[in-house]
């Protein structure tokens, strides 16, 4: 039986040549750079917005997500997120700004045939069995894979000839997924897609995603509010919080220039030791002040100095709308993709 | 063939965890040279970890020498660790060193100890491949 997915051997190869040994420490903010592809970014958006109920459910929306990336879509409800992945997906269109595909709009053929999207409710015809469901997949996408969607839908133990209103919303969107990686897009956008999915399938499942998306250089944004989840797998990060961009960037490049620092403080005025510095948030307990910093030069004595997790930054500028907005070169729109390290 | 297996709560990254599950496996002769480190699609599928990560560890690995990569082919191990047992401060020199010192309360010779340490090693390493001290 002939494999659906090249052999290991037809892989592009594990590292880029371009990479010189020896040159670039490995956490160095563009140390990566060699690994991605050149060419326009995967998403661009300037001046982005979207009027909704006499408000605005995005405003100002300034961002760019380079191609081969897994990027991470992070905030709260109603910030944004799934507002963002419409107008980018062509099902809606701006109010203001523009948002760019593989730098065209996302209503040129060509962008609809690079794009996949995945909505949080995983619009599917209940009518229709799997089989009916993919064939639909054939039919309407010119570079289908069929024997990537049976592969996807065989691991999870469907029968192709079950409808789909009967199936759990786990297996739903295990049908959804091979839809959507069955398009084999330059650029899949996932709304949520594990939410409904148990733990064991959600593994297998990010693992697959994981997978493709290093055999074709897909780029994948994925949405999710469990900020564990988005640890290990993201490389790159957009926070979105009332409809504007707070971080954006490469995952490592923001741990590197946060730190969180626990350190003593009497009463509740500012904290003089950490003057200078870039705080995004503060915390007390008694005496004991806990902050997610930006340090800017070296920090004073008496501070704990720890390494945040994706989550501690993730969490720290969700609960602070008022942190300045920090995006690293790499995420804005119109700047040399090249540039290393993040600028002040 | 090696398995990663990615601790997501152990607070070490999921780069230095390939880095360091590979080096481990070099140390403890899991991994031989000539081997083939999994592809980065086998990784990813079987821990769900950014690919990304992945390639960023072998270049790491590469970058210290003990891996090759190979455009189209794979990634290979380039040549294997020291063993640790080997070390100055291992349990099995410590042993040694107190033996040296019983063979000369012994009343032993230089000369002696080594014949005798010759013939030991000849009956326990039999064959001997390289001719280094």
């Amino acid at each position: 039986m002939s494999h659906p997915i090249p052999t290991p051997d037809e892989l592009p190869g594990d590292l880029p040549d371009e990479d010189e040994p020896g040159t670039a420490s490995p956490l160095a903010a563009d140390a990566d750079a060699g690994a991605f592809p050149a060419g326009p970014p995967a998403l661009e958006a300037t001046g982005l917005g979207l009027r909704y109920r006499g408000g605005w459910a995005l405003q100002g929306c300034d961002f760019r997500l380079p191609a081969g990336r897994i990027c991470g879509l992070v905030g709260p409800n109603g910030a944004g997120k799934s507002t963002l992945m419409s107008l980018a997906a062509h099902l809606m269109t701006p109010d203001a700004g523009a948002v760019e595909v593989f730098g065209a709009r996302p209503g040129a053929p060509e962008s609809r045939r690079r794009i996949a999207f995945l909505g949080q409710d995983k619009p599917l015809f209940p009518r229709l069995t799997i089989a009916e469901t993919l064939r639909a997949g054939y039919e309407l996408n010119p570079g289908w894979d069929q024997q990537l969607a049976e592969r996807i839908v065989a691991q999870g133990n469907l029968s192709m000839s079950a409808r789909v209103g009967r199936l759990t919303g786990g297996q739903r969107t295990r049908v959804a997924l091979a839809l959507a990686l069955g398009k084999r897009p330059d650029l899949l956008m996932l709304d949520e897609p594990m939410s409904d999915v148990d733990p064991v399938s959600r593994q297998e499942l990010t693992g697959l995603l994981m997978a493709e998306a290093v055999e074709h250089g897909t780029t994948v944004l994925i949405s999710s509010h469990v900020l564990a989840e988005l640890d290990g797998v993201c490389d790159y990060v957009l926070v979105l919080a009332s409809g504007r961009v707070r971080l954006a960037g490469e995952v490592d490049e923001l741990l590197d220039s946060h730190r969180l620092v626990v350190g003593a403080h009497e009463g509740t005025g500012p904290v003089p030791s950490l003057a200078g510095h870039q705080v995004v948030e503060l915390r007390r307990t008694g005496r004991q002040v806990t902050a997610l910093i930006r340090p800017e030069g070296e920090l004073g004595s008496g501070w704990d100095v720890l390494e945040p997790t994706l989550e501690d930054l993730l969490m720290a500028y969700l609960r602070s709308p008022e942190a300045t907005a920090l995006l690293t070169p790499s995420a804005r729109p119109g700047a040399d993709r090249r540039l290393p390290g993040v600028s002040a | 063939m090696v398995e990663y297996l990615i601790d997501r709560h152990s607070g070490l990254s999921p780069y230095l965890q390939i880095v360091e599950q590979t080096k481990r496996a070099l140390r403890l002769g899991v991994l031989l040279p000539g081997d083939q480190l999994p592809t980065a699609r086998e990784v990813v599928e079987a821990t769900a970890i950014n690919p990304n990560t992945v390639l960023k560890a072998y270049r790491e690995l590469e970058r210290e020498g003990l891996v090759d990569s190979r455009r189209g082919v794979g990634t290979f191990v380039r040549r294997s660790l020291a063993k640790p047992q080997t070390a100055a401060d291992s349990a099995l020199r410590a042993e040694l060193a107190a033996w040296m010192l019983r063979a000369r309360e012994a009343g032993l010779e230089r000369e002696d100890a080594a014949a005798l340490i010759s013939d030991a090693l000849d009956s326990g390493f039999p064959e001997t491949t390289t001719g280094g001290p």
